[in-house]
C-alpha cells in the first residue's frame, strides 16, 4: 500500500513530507538527550533486519496467499517509538530509493502512513494499556492484534485521503475505502499474530530485552497522553487548514470527490488562487497566438457545461498527438545518439 | 518478486551507483534535488494531461544515457513496482464516463486520458527515482541529506541500515532457502515457522549490534558519528541545477509538444 | 617508561550470569613481543582479548598497559594504546565506505582533517588497499575485508595489535598475504586463532589457555609441537609439522 508520486498533487505530497519532516527532527532531538550510545548502532542494523525480513514471504493460514512483515509495531516494542520511528523512516526511505517503492515526493506519505501511526498513535493509546507490564502472552497478542490493526486501518484511510485529496483518480471516496480498509483488515490481523510471535519468541529467549526496551528510552514507558493530544489536535488543525486550502486552490479533486460521495458538487469560485494565476500565467505565455494556443484543461467554463469531467482540450488536438510523438522521438534519439557515442550498446 | 531477485536487483543498483560518468560525479545535493524538482513538476499536471508530460522523458533519458545505464534494467523496475499506481487508475475509465476526442473523429473516454497521465507521470517519476539512486552512491545521498540539513542521527541511521543490508539480506537467504528447501509444499512456510526465523534472525541481529558497539569503542566512539567529508559544491552542480530547473519550468507552462505539432503541420500544409 | 608493554595479574572474571570465565589469568608482554593465544572453543580465548582494551573490566586482578592500569577511567586512553581487531570484517567495518571506516578512529581521536587523511592513507597503503578507499565494504572480498579491518586498526597508531582470528574463512591465498601483512608490522601484537600455522608462522611465544586459566607459555615452535599437550586442548599439530607423505592421485 505504498503511495505513489503519480497519484499525489504537489500540495498533499509536500504537506505530508513537512508532517515527516518535523516528526523526524522532533524524534532525533528527543533521542539526542535519552539515547544510550548502544543504541545507535542496535537501531540502524535492526533497520537492516526489518528490511531483509520484509522480503521473507510466508503463507496466510486459510487462504494461500502470501503475506509480507510490516514491522512498524515490532520496532515500536523493542525499541520504543522514537527510536522505531527513525529506523522505520530510514527503512521506507531505502526502499524508496532502491525498490522505487512509490517514488521521492511520496515518500514523505509513506513515512507518515506506516511510521507514524504505529509508532506514536497504536504503541501509546492501544498497545501499552493492553500490554501492561508485557509479562503475559495473552496479553501481548491482543495487544499486538489490536495496535497492529488500529495502526494499519490508520494507514489506509491516509492513502485513500492522500490520494482523494490529490484528484489524480476518479474513485469514488466510499469505493475506494470499501476496497482499502477491508484488505487492510486481513493484513493488521496478520501482522498482529506475527509482532505477538516475535515478541513473544525474544521474551522467552532474551527478556532483558524487553525489559531494556522499556526503560532505556524513558519515554517508551509512555508518551503522556496529553502530548498526544495536542499532537492530534495539531494533526487535525493542518489538515483541516491542508483541506480548506485546497478547496479554495485546487478544487478539481475535492470538489470531484465530495460531489462523488454526496451526489451533488458545488463549484467554488476559481476565479481565485493557483488556477486563476495558472491561466493568466498561461495567457501571457501563449506568446504565438497563431499557433491557436487553447485554455487550460481545468477551464471552469468548461466545467460549467459538462459538469461531471473537465474537458480535455489543450493536448488533444492531432497536432498536439504528432507533436507528443516527435517530442518523444527527439528524446529518445539524444539518448541513443548519446550511448552510441559512448560505445555502448544502444536503447 | 522471490527474496533472490529482489536482492540481485538492489545489489545491481548498487553497483551501478559506483560507476564514475559527469553523471556520478555531479554532486549528491544537485541530484536529489533535481530530482525533487522533476517529480513536483511532473505531479503538478492536472489530471487529464498526456501530451504535456512526454517532454519531461528528456531527464530520465539524459541521465540514464549520460550515467550509462542500462534502459531495460530501469524499465523492468519501473514495471515490478506498478500495481498500485495500476490498480487506483485502472478505476478512473470505469467511473469517468465522459468523452473526449483526442483527434478529430476519434473519440476516447475521459477516463481512459486520466489513466493514461497516472501511468505516464508513474514511469517519469519512478525512473527519476531509480536513476538517482543508479547515479549516487547511498553513502553519497546519505552525506547530500546531511548537508541539506537532515538530522545527524537519522542520517547516520541511514548509513548503518545501508551498511548492514548487503550483510542481513545475504543471512537472511541463508535461513530462507534453507526453509525452502525442507519445506515440501506449503507447511515449511506458514507464519508459525516464519515468526521463528524472524526471532532467530532478530536474535541474531542484537548480538551483532553487540560486536559492533565493541568495535566501535575499540575506536574511540564516544556517541558521535564522525564525518569529515565536506565537498563544497562546484560550477557544473550548480548548472546542473539550474539547467534541469530551468527546462523543467519551460515544459510546465508551454505545451512543447502542441507547439511542435503545429508548426510540423504548417510546414507540411 | 617501563620494560614492560602489558601485564595481566592474577585477572578473574565472572559473567553476570554466573559463569567464571577467566580463573586467575597472570603473563607479561614485553615490547616488540608476537604472541599467540590458543585453546579450545569456550576456553576463556575472546573473554580475555575483550579485558585488553577495557571493553569488560576484571572482576578481580589488574591489567596493566605501558604505565595505565585498566579502570573504567583509563578505557579511553587504553584504547589508544590496545588496538583489537575483532574476528568478523563485518562487525569491524561498519562504516559506509572504507574510507570512511579507516577515518574513524583517528576522527575519533580528535585528529585535525589533514592528519586524519594521511593517516587513512598511511594505513590503507601498508596493508595494500589504497584502490579501496571509496568502495563500500559490502563490494570487498574476504581477504580485502581482513586486510582493511587491520588498516582500522593500525590507522590509530596502538603500541599494540591484538587480533581475534585474523584469516579465519579465508581462502588460502588471502590467508597467506594476512600472514605477510602482519609479518611486515614490527608492532607488538597478540593473535588469538585456531589455525596453528598462522600461530606458528606469526608468532615466537605462545600461550596456551584451558578453562580460564593458562596452561602453557613458552616459544611457539615447542608449544605447538607438543602433541600431548595440544591434543588436552582440542588442538592438533599444526599441518606442517605433521609430514604428511605427499598426494599421489591423478591431477585432471
Amino acid at each position: 500500500m505504498h503511495m505513489a508520486d503519480a497519484l499525489l498533487s504537489p500540495a498533499v505530497g509536500g504537506t505530508f513530507w513537512a508532517g515527516t519532516i518535523g516528526a523526524i527532527g522532533y524524534a532525533s532531538k528527543k533521542l539526542k538527550d535519552h539515547l544510550d550510545d548502544r543504541k545507535i548502532p542496535l537501531m540502524g542494523v535492526l533497520g537492516a533486519f526489518i528490511f531483509a525480513s520484509q522480503m521473507i514471504n510466508f503463507t496466510i493460514p486459510g487462504t494461500g496467499s502470501s503475506g509480507h512483515l510490516g514491522g512498524g509495531m515490532i520496532l515500536t516494542i523493542l525499541l520504543g517509538p522514537h527510536a522505531a520511528f527513525l529506523v522505520m523512516a530510514s527503512v521506507l526511505t531505502v526502499q524508496a530509493l532502491f525498490f522505487a517503492d512509490g517514488g521521492l515526493l511520496a515518500l514523505g506519505c509513506n513515512i507518515w502512513n506506516l511510521g507514524i501511526y504505529p509508532c506514536f498513535v497504536a504503541y501509546p493509546l492501544i498497545y501499552r494499556p493492553l500490554a501492561g507490564d508485557g509479562r503475559s502472552a495473552q496479553r501481548i497478542l491482543v495487544a499486538s492484534l489490536a495496535s497492529g490493526i488500529v495502526g494499519l486501518q490508520m494507514g489506509a484511510f491516509s492513502v485513500v485521503l492522500e490520494t482523494l485529496l490529490s484528484g489524480k483518480t476518479a474513485l469514488p471516496f466510499g469505493t475506494f475505502l470499501l476496497m482499502m480498509q477491508p484488505i487492510h483488515l486481513a493484513i493488521g490481523i496478520v501482522e498482529g499474530f506475527v509482532t505477538a510471535g516475535v515478541i513473544n519468541y525474544v521474551r522467552a529467549a532474551r527478556p532483558e530485552i524487553l525489559d531494556s526496551s522499556a526503560s532505556s528510552e524513558p519515554l517508551a514507558a509512555g508518551i503522556p497522553l496529553r502530548n498526544v493530544l495536542i499532537g492530534f489536535i495539531a494533526l487535525a488543525v493542518v489538515t483541516g487548514g491542508a483541506l480548506s486550502w485546497f478547496a479554495s486552490v485546487h478544487p478539481d479533486g475535492l470538489e470531484w470527490s465530495i460531489k462523488r460521495v454526496t451526489g451533488k458538487g458545488e463549484l467554488p469560485d476559481q476565479e481565485h488562487g493557483l488556477p486563476a494565476t495558472l491561466k493568466s500565467l498561461q495567457e501571457k505565455t501563449a506568446f504565438l497566438p497563431e499557433y491557436g494556443f487553447k485554455p487550460p484543461a481545468n477551464e471552469p467554463k468548461a466545467k460549467e457545461e459538462t459538469p461531471s469531467w473537465p474537458a480535455v482540450d489543450a493536448g488533444t488536438s492531432l497536432s498536439g498527438l504528432i507533436g507528443g510523438v516527435l517530442v518523444l522521438a527527439m528524446a529518445l534519439g539524444i539518448g541513443w545518439a548519446i550511448r552510441a557515442f559512448r560505445g555502448k550498446k544502444i536503447i | 518478486m522471490s527474496f533472490e531477485a529482489s536482492y540481485s536487483g538492489i545489489g545491481r543498483l548498487d553497483r551501478l551507483s559506483y560507476r564514475d560518468t559527469i553523471i556520478h560525479r555531479l554532486d549528491p545535493r544537485a541530484k536529489v534535488v533535481a530530482t525533487m524538482l522533476f517529480a513536483i513538476a511532473v505531479v503538478s499536471f492536472p489530471k487529464y494531461e498526456v501530451l504535456s508530460l512526454l517532454p519531461f522523458f528528456l531527464f530520465p533519458i539524459l541521465i540514464g544515457a549520460l550515467g550509462d545505464i542500462p534502459p531495460g534494467f530501469i524499465a523492468r523496475k519501473v514495471v515490478a513496482v506498478s500495481p498500485f499506481a495500476v490498480f487506483v487508475g485502472i478505476f478512473n475509465p470505469l467511473f469517468d464516463p465522459g468523452v473526449v476526442s483526442i483527434a478529430p473523429g476519434v473519440p476516447v473516454s475521459a477516463g481512459w486520458v486520466s489513466f493514461a497521465a497516472i501511468l505516464v507521470k508513474f514511469a517519469l517519476t519512478i525512473s527519476a527515482a531509480l536513476l538517482l539512486i543508479a547515479t549516487t552512491s547511498f553513502p553519497g545521498i546519505c552525506r547530500g541529506l546531511r548537508r541539506l540539513g537532515l538530522p545527524a542521527l537519522f542520517v547516520s541511521q541511514l548509513l548503518f541500515l545501508y551498511r548492514y543490508l548487503f550483510v542481513l539480506m545475504e543471512e537472511t537467504m541463508r535461513v530462507v532457502r534453507a526453509r525452502d528447501m525442507r519445506s515440501f509444499g506449503v507447511r515449511g512456510t506458514g507464519v508459525r515457522v516464519f515468526v521463528r526465523i524472524v526471532g532467530t534472525l532478530f536474535l541474531r541481529t542484537v548480538e551483532r549490534a553487540e560486536r559492533i558497539y565493541g568495535a566501535m569503542l575499540a575506536r574511540g566512539f564516544r556517541g558521535e558519528v564522525p564525518s569529515m567529508r565536506r565537498e563544497a559544491l562546484r560550477l557544473s552542480d550548480a548548472f546542473f541545477v539550474a539547467a534541469a530547473g530551468s527546462f523543467f519550468v519551460l515544459c510546465r507552462f508551454v505545451p512543447v509538444p502542441q507547439m511542435l505539432g503545429r508548426l510540423v503541420g504548417g510546414l507540411a500544409g | 617508561m617501563s620494560h614492560h608493554l602489558l601485564e595481566f595479574r592474577d585477572v578473574r572474571f565472572r559473567y553476570p550470569d554466573g559463569t567464571e570465565a577467566l580463573k586467575g589469568v597472570s603473563f607479561l608482554i614485553t615490547h616488540g613481543e608476537a604472541v599467540g593465544i590458543v585453546g579450545a572453543n569456550g576456553a576463556g580465548k575472546s573473554t580475555l582479548l575483550l579485558h585488553m582494551n577495557g571493553y569488560l573490566l576484571p572482576t578481580s586482578g589488574s591489567v596493566t598497559v605501558g604505565d595505565v592500569p585498566l579502570r573504567k577511567e583509563s578505557r579511553q586512553e587504553i584504547r589508544r594504546k590496545v588496538g583489537v581487531v575483532f574476528q568478523n570484517p563485518d562487525d569491524q567495518l561498519f562504516m559506509p565506505t572504507v574510507f570512511d571506516d579507516v577515518a574513524f578512529g583517528p576522527l575519533n581521536l580528535g585528529l585535525p582533517p589533514d592528519r586524519v587523511r594521511e593517516r587513512v592513507h598511511e594505513a590503507l597503503r601498508r596493508v595494500g588497499a589504497l584502490a579501496l578507499a571509496d568502495k563500500p565494504p559490502h563490494h570487498l572480498s574476504g581477504g580485502e575485508k581482513s586486510a582493511v579491518a587491520i588498516a582500522t586498526i593500525i590507522a590509530m597508531e596502538p603500541d599494540i595489535l591484538v587480533m581475534d582470528e585474523p584469516a579465519a574463512s579465508l581462502d588460502p591465498k588471502s590467508r597467506r598475504s594476512v600472514i605477510g601483512l602482519l609479518n611486515s608490522f614490527a608492532h607488538s601484537k597478540i593473535v588469538a586463532s585456531h589455525d596453528l600455522d598462522l600461530i606458528l608462522d606469526v608468532c615466537a611465544r605462545c600461550l596456551v589457555i584451558r578453562d580460564g586459566a593458562i596452561v602453557a607459555d613458552g616459544a611457539a615452535p615447542e608449544i605447538l609441537s607438543d602433541a600431548t599437550l595440544l591434543a588436552e586442548n582440542n588442538l592438533e599439530l599444526p599441518l606442517t609439522l605433521q609430514g604428511r607423505p605427499p598426494w599421489k592421485g591423478t591431477r585432471r
